[in-house]
């Protein structure tokens, strides 16, 4: 029976896709021009590019969520795997070695241009957080770095070092009479000052995610 | 048909995919791959509709880019999950329902 089903299933799925993108292309044009006003409060934004003025200024609420999933799913990630084993890596190729200490200054280099060209062109605390992590895994995997096996205290700091910063400076702003209100002139420092924090973090948690696994 | 019109077909059809793997298949890891397939799809609808009349909207890109790291997260959760199914039952397969 399980061919049967297989190709029911696929059969399904097909016109599932086909009505999706009928969907898609009978949808009538947005009435709400939401570009528009993003780029109509640009100025007072405190950063000169878009995307980054919606994550931290305009919904800077849903990068506060965020960090804290990642943190959440980091501390689940701890609770279940097991603590006793733990194999540092095996592979300790020279020349792999000797590939990641020339690509790993490299890599903190392009991670805090990517922070601070978040400012004006796409960037920011995301993708240099992304930037560390994989410097940290390249390090763990070439055999340099040691796996993790629980958090010591300066650690732990670190990895919450982000969402207590960004909590700090919304509990500090609540007297601006809405959640993460900036006020304008002091905006882009504010910014600045989450966004490093935050790729701090993220580049821990990114990579405690994969070394807390290993 | 713009750019953004094709970028959000082919997010459907990776979408309908993912599904169809998440159902399909038995093995735990191609299950996490699937359903981050669903994600990708999810991601490439909502920038590619976003910016079907031609100019790209800053909004739904914050929210895809939240996005992608929370599936990171979640991926991650998923596999530490996996390896523990791995180490108490010795198999990356749920066990079967009674009624399948």
């Amino acid at each position: 029976m399980k061919p049967l089903k297989h190709l029911t299933l696929i059969l399904a799925a097909s016109a599932f896709a086909a009505l999706l993108i009928a969907a898609m292309f009978a949808l009538p044009p947005p009435t709400v021009n939401l570009a528009a006003s993003v780029a109509a409060d640009m100025d007072r934004s405190g950063t000169a590019h878009p995307v980054t003025a919606v994550l931290l200024n305009f919904r800077g609420y849903d990068t506060l969520l965020e960090i804290g999933v990642l943190l959440l799913a980091l501390l689940v990630v701890l609770a279940v795997s097991p603590r006793e084993q733990h194999a540092g890596s095996a592979a300790a190729e020279p020349v792999l070695q000797m590939l990641a200490r020339i690509a790993v200054p490299l890599m903190l280099l392009a991670a805090g241009y990517l922070l601070w060209a978040g400012a004006y062109r796409p960037g920011g605390a995301f993708q240099a957080g992304a930037v560390l992590g994989a410097a940290a895994v390249l390090l763990f995997l070439a055999g340099l770095l040691p796996g993790w096996n629980a958090p010591t205290l300066r650690l732990r700091w670190g990895l919450a070092g982000g969402f207590l910063v960004f909590l700090a400076v919304a509990a500090a702003l609540l007297g601006q009479g809405a959640l993460l209100r900036y006020p304008p002139e002091a905006a882009g420092a504010l910014i600045l000052l989450i966004e490093a924090a935050l790729t701090v973090s993220l580049g821990l948690i990114l990579a405690g995610l994969f070394l807390f696994l290993s | 048909m713009t750019t953004g019109l094709i970028f959000a077909c082919a997010g459907a059809i990776l979408f309908t995919m993912g599904v169809a793997g998440v159902m399909l298949l038995d093995h735990l890891l191609r299950r996490i791959l699937a359903f981050n397939l669903m994600g990708s799809g999810v991601f490439l609808v909502l920038v590619g509709l976003a910016q079907r009349a031609g100019n790209p909207d800053p909004v739904p890109q914050a929210m895809v880019i939240t996005g992608i790291v929370v599936a990171v997260a979640a991926t991650a959760l998923a596999l530490a999950l996996a390896r523990r199914l791995f180490t108490l039952s010795g198999g990356y397969t749920l066990p079967e329902t009674p009624d399948d």
